[in-house]
């Protein structure tokens, strides 16, 4: 298996696809049918790759698998592919929610369906590469490539006020992005390359040099995750985009944030991540709290899940800079959970939307009676959004803040307050759809899930009642990965305090 | 003088090129009189023709440098990246106007001829090592560009387009030369290499200084850099299409070129002084660029502003002032020479009821009914913004890079936020050609000539990412040519 070149298969793969879609012709309902056929080939035969990657994967080391090199560009950028612990489940995870997204778009999207589905594939090998990229280059043409298709994606199918949703999600990203390549530049001009793997293990930035890369990779990430105060982009983004585009913005463009500070911040910019730490603390907690309040006062069911991401997204950030075993694997689970369970939640507003064409939470009520196993699946959701013992999402919460509590009581305990206020709005949120009498004339003659929509929605039930009740075999493949980030972290800060720690001996000497 | 004369073959050698476009363009003016019907389309392919031998003749030449005529015009690696891409926008220009010319009854042999002439001018620019041959050059190139504004000579727009900076150009022209002869008289010589000699031993002078600030205010018209830009909208709104194209192609590219060249060549002991005249003008262009572009409703105007502000990038690249920052101007040249022959392309395509139309709202809609052409904009115009993995993102990469390198981070930290607010007037356009409701679409046809400009514009555009290992040696080579 080692000589095929499976990180650049999964990665192009889905651009195959494209290209095929792109040269089929006939009259437009078959090749609106050929697309949505090709696409979700395609995106099934990427997902059963990328679980030969994690069957192949070595849980034992940390160091990077799979790893591809070619010449690029010269001058030490090179083509460099590899996963490790911290990376390769987003690979699975982005393979697996791309078929939901194009099952999902299945008969909602009418108009224009080849562009549509080019573009999600387009989007996917985007994604995957920022996923695999061992280049900082590469990464970043990755990152801020994916921009293009989701600006399209949002612009031409969404709803109403989509152009004004899709120029703030663009703009704002790119600002924040910019900084960051500013900062991948000066790391390329100290240390002479822009592989991530010296950068890593060879390449010391001075700490003044840090805060500065720190902050700018910071502006990149904090908008992409995004945090608080930065965070506006995405509920005008996720309310005007289609169901799949949704899916995979709380899915998968959320995670880059995150993986963003595994990756770079914490390993590279070790001094600075001390030092930022507590602003992080913060702005983390400010998102749970606040983000979960406003989410209690939304009336449009994807706004209200989109606070929630933010609020989410907080525990992430958090549960990663305390810089503990517990911490960094908690928020790995998280972003993978979070990734699981909002995709869910948008894919089941995505079905009652197709039915009733509304995202008003008081349009509904009630639903329970018409449609009992969409409640079902709805409500596994829900819950595990809240956080409950046996679904995915409690085991993210809790280690995270367990590593707060080790680190600052105070963070922790605010933080504690975000749980309640979660339940509080997505259980609100549940009754005001679900129960209740079916009074509504509209909902009378509403329909339960379909075929399609329960193979969407009970692969994903399984999978978010399995991550919770057995999540060993993420863990087995995060913790080498984490704990060796962390030893590194920590030799690296000793790299930087080294030269303060001798001036104060040596003052110490002359003062003797 | 006996020494000159055995001297003359080499000399003429060196120039062969050159020498090739000056004959042919005389050549072709006989033959356009002789065959007076449909002439134009004849002399333009035989101009073509004579482009591509041109071009032949000079990259077989090797690889080395020479000079000639005492040191006044030299040709390496540097000079002939220059010169390619300006033959690829002369042949690009040429490509594309027929149809136009056709339909605008106004397909005379003299405009093939007149671009033979301008592009010889132009390579004279890029290869000139003194001021005398340099302005030669640059006075050859400007008076054929007059008269090819003014082209449409029935058409009021065309012929103020043609006045307009015929008057202003002339003004630029003279400033050049007042600083030059300042330059001259404080230096005592007027070759590149003995100003830079005269400076080294005689340190920068007030005098002198005063030359510098009148050469670049010159230099700075040509190209179109704030706060000498004000010609340039009107100029190419007015001028017929094709020829705003070539505009914003050849002529740029040459001046850029001319610009780092005198910059690097004669001033390398003056660099603190004019350094802080091009970080100035860099940042006033990108970010008037980028703001005035944003409320222009004529796509002529819009990508005049706009190259406005991709003239400021290009000279982050010259403030750098390293080899770094050579490689990052040919390249930055390069995307935006190819970029503009592409987007040039669609605007010709612009018809409607066989009118030529401007507006960008007369592209609304129009990924439903031409997806393909759609296509091609919207790829060229996420370039042009600078967004991954397409071309314009490497090209700003490599200029930013060296400017990071010669640690200008606030004229880099201002770069790339002006590209971010240049980045929404590209994406206007996206969203006017597949967010809004379809009008009567273009009716304009791709000939096959277009179609090749426009086709290699897109492959050049997507294909970058993946081949631009060739096209970035090249440039670092033809950079350390200059600077070693």
């Amino acid at each position: 298996m080692s000589h095929w070149p499976l990180l650049s298969l999964i990665t192009f793969l889905p651009l195959v696809g494209a290209l095929f879609i792109l040269i089929t012709r006939g009259d437009g309902a078959t090749v609106a049918r050929n697309a949505r056929m090709v696409a979700l080939i395609t995106t099934l035969i990427t997902l059963v790759l990328s679980i030969v990657l994690w069957l192949n994967f070595d849980g034992s080391t940390s160091a990077f698998q799979f790893v591809e090199e070619h010449a690029w560009l010269g001058g030490g950028i090179t083509y460099r592919m590899g996963v490790d612990g911290i990376s390769m489940l987003f690979v699975v995870l982005t393979a697996l929610l791309m078929p939901f997204c194009i099952l999902a778009s299945w008969e909602s999207i009418q108009d224009r369906v080849p562009e549509y589905m080019i573009a999600f594939l387009v989007l996917e090998t985007l994604m995957i590469g920022v996923f695999c990229a061992l280049d900082l280059l590469l990464f970043y043409v990755f990152f801020e490539g994916g921009l293009i298709p989701m600006f399209i994606i949002i612009g031409v199918w969404g709803g109403k006020r989509r152009v004004y949703a899709t120029f703030k999600f663009f703009l704002y990203t790119l600002l924040g992005s910019v900084l960051m390549l500013l900062a991948i530049m000066a790391m390329y001009f100290y240390s002479g390359t822009t592989n991530i793997v010296t950068l890593l293990h060879g390449s010391h930035f001075p700490p003044a040099m840090q805060i500065f890369l720190f902050l700018a990779f910071l502006a990149s990430f904090a908008v992409k995750m995004p945090m608080w105060p930065v965070h506006t982009w995405l509920p005008d983004a996720h309310v005007e985009a289609p169901t799949a585009g949704s899916v995979i913005l709380a899915g998968v463009l959320l995670k880059m944030g995150g993986y963003g500070f595994l990756r770079f911040s914490l390993p590279m910019f070790a001094s600075a991540t001390d030092f930022f730490a507590p602003l992080i603390f913060v702005l983390s907690v400010v998102a749970i709290i606040y983000t979960s309040l406003v989410a209690l006062a939304q009336e449009d069911m994807k706004k209200l899940i989109a606070y929630s991401s933010v609020a989410h997204m907080g525990f992430v950030t958090m549960g990663i800079f305390t810089l503990t075993q517990q911490g960094l694997d908690g928020g790995i689970f998280q972003m993978l959970s979070h990734g699981i369970v909002s995709s869910a939640l948008f894919l089941c507003v995505g079905v009652i939307y197709d039915r009733m064409h509304t995202r008003e939470i008081a349009a509904y009520g009630g639903l329970v009676n018409r449609m009992p196993i969409y409640a079902a699946c709805f409500m596994v959701f829900t819950m595990a959004n809240v956080g409950l013992p046996g679904t995915s999402g409690f085991i993210g919460e809790f280690l995270t803040m367990l590593a707060a509590f080790q680190v600052n009581t105070w963070v922790a305990i605010f933080a504690t307050t975000g749980i309640i206020l979660s339940a509080s709005y997505a259980l609100y949120l549940y009754r005001r759809i679900v129960f209740g009498a079916l009074t509504k004339p509209s909902l009378q003659a509403i329909k339960d899930l379909s075929p399609r929509e329960i193979a969407i929605l009970a692969p994903l039930v399984i999978i978010t009642i399995l991550m919770g009740v057995y999540p060993k075999p993420i863990f087995d493949v995060t913790s080498v990965s984490v704990a060796n980030l962390l030893s590194e972290h920590r030799q690296a800060l000793v790299i930087d305090q080294a030269p303060k720690i001798a001036a104060a001996a040596q003052h110490k000497e002359t003062a003797r | 003088m006996s020494a000159l004369s055995a001297q003359l073959p080499n000399d003429l050698a060196v120039m062969l090129p050159e020498i090739i476009l000056a004959v042919s363009a005389m050549l072709l003016l006989i033959v356009g009189v002789f065959r007076t019907d449909r002439a134009m389309g004849v002399v333009s392919a035989l101009a073509v023709l004579a482009m591509v031998v041109a071009g032949y003749v000079m990259l077989s030449a090797g690889s080395g440098s020479a000079s000639a005529f005492g040191g006044s015009f030299v040709a390496d690696n540097f000079t002939r990246f220059a010169k390619v891409l300006i033959l690829l926008g002369t042949i690009a220009t040429l490509a594309m106007a027929p149809d136009f010319f056709k339909a605008a009854k106004i397909d005379k042999f003299e405009f093939p001829v007149l671009m033979l002439l301008s592009t010889v001018g132009m390579m004279l620019m890029v290869s000139a090592n003194s001021f005398i041959a340099l302005y030669m050059g640059l006075e050859l190139q400007s008076l054929s560009l007059y008269v090819l504004a003014s082209f449409h000579r029935d058409s009021v727009r065309s012929t103020e387009a043609g006045l307009k900076y015929f008057v202003l150009g002339a003004l630029a022209s003279g400033m050049m030369l007042y600083g030059i002869s300042f330059i001259y008289g404080f230096t005592g010589t007027t070759q590149f290499t003995g100003v830079a000699a005269a400076i080294h031993s005689g340190g920068v002078g007030i005098g002198l200084i005063v030359g510098i600030v009148f050469l670049i205010v010159g230099l700075a018209f040509k190209i179109t850099a704030v706060p000498f830009h004000m010609w340039a909208p009107d100029v190419y709104e007015g001028a017929p299409t094709p020829i705003a194209a070539f505009f914003m192609m050849s002529p740029k590219v040459a001046a850029m070129v001319l610009f780092v060249r005198t910059m690097l060549i004669a001033f390398p002991g003056a660099v603190d002084e004019w350094r802080q005249i091009i970080v100035v003008i860099s940042v006033l262009s990108m970010a008037l660029g980028a703001f005035a572009a944003i409320g222009q409703k004529n796509i002529k105007r819009m990508m005049a502003y706009s190259s406005i502000g991709h003239m400021g990038y290009a000279l982050l690249g010259l403030a750098a002032g390293t080899t770094a920052g050579m490689q990052g101007v040919l390249i930055y040249l390069m995307f935006y020479l190819i970029t503009n022959a592409g987007v040039f392309v669609c605007i010709l395509l612009m018809k409607r009821d066989g009118q030529q139309v401007e507006a960008i709202s007369d592209l609304a809609g129009l990924s439903h009914k031409r997806p393909v052409l759609a296509f091609s904009l919207g790829v060229m115009m996420f370039s042009l913004a600078g967004i991954p993995p397409l071309a314009g993102f490497f090209a700003k990469w490599y200029v930013f890079l060296a400017a990071i390198q010669a640690h200008l981070y606030g004229l880099a930290i201002i770069g790339v936020l002006a590209s971010v607010v240049g980045a929404y007037y590209y994406l206007h356009v996206v969203k006017v050609m597949y967010f809004d409701s379809p009008v009567p679409t273009i009716e304009g046809r791709l000939g096959a000539r277009m179609n090749i400009v426009l086709a290699a514009s897109v492959v050049f555009t997507l294909g970058f990412v993946a081949g631009a290992a060739p096209l970035v040696a090249a440039a670092t080579t033809a950079a350390q040519a200059l600077l070693p």
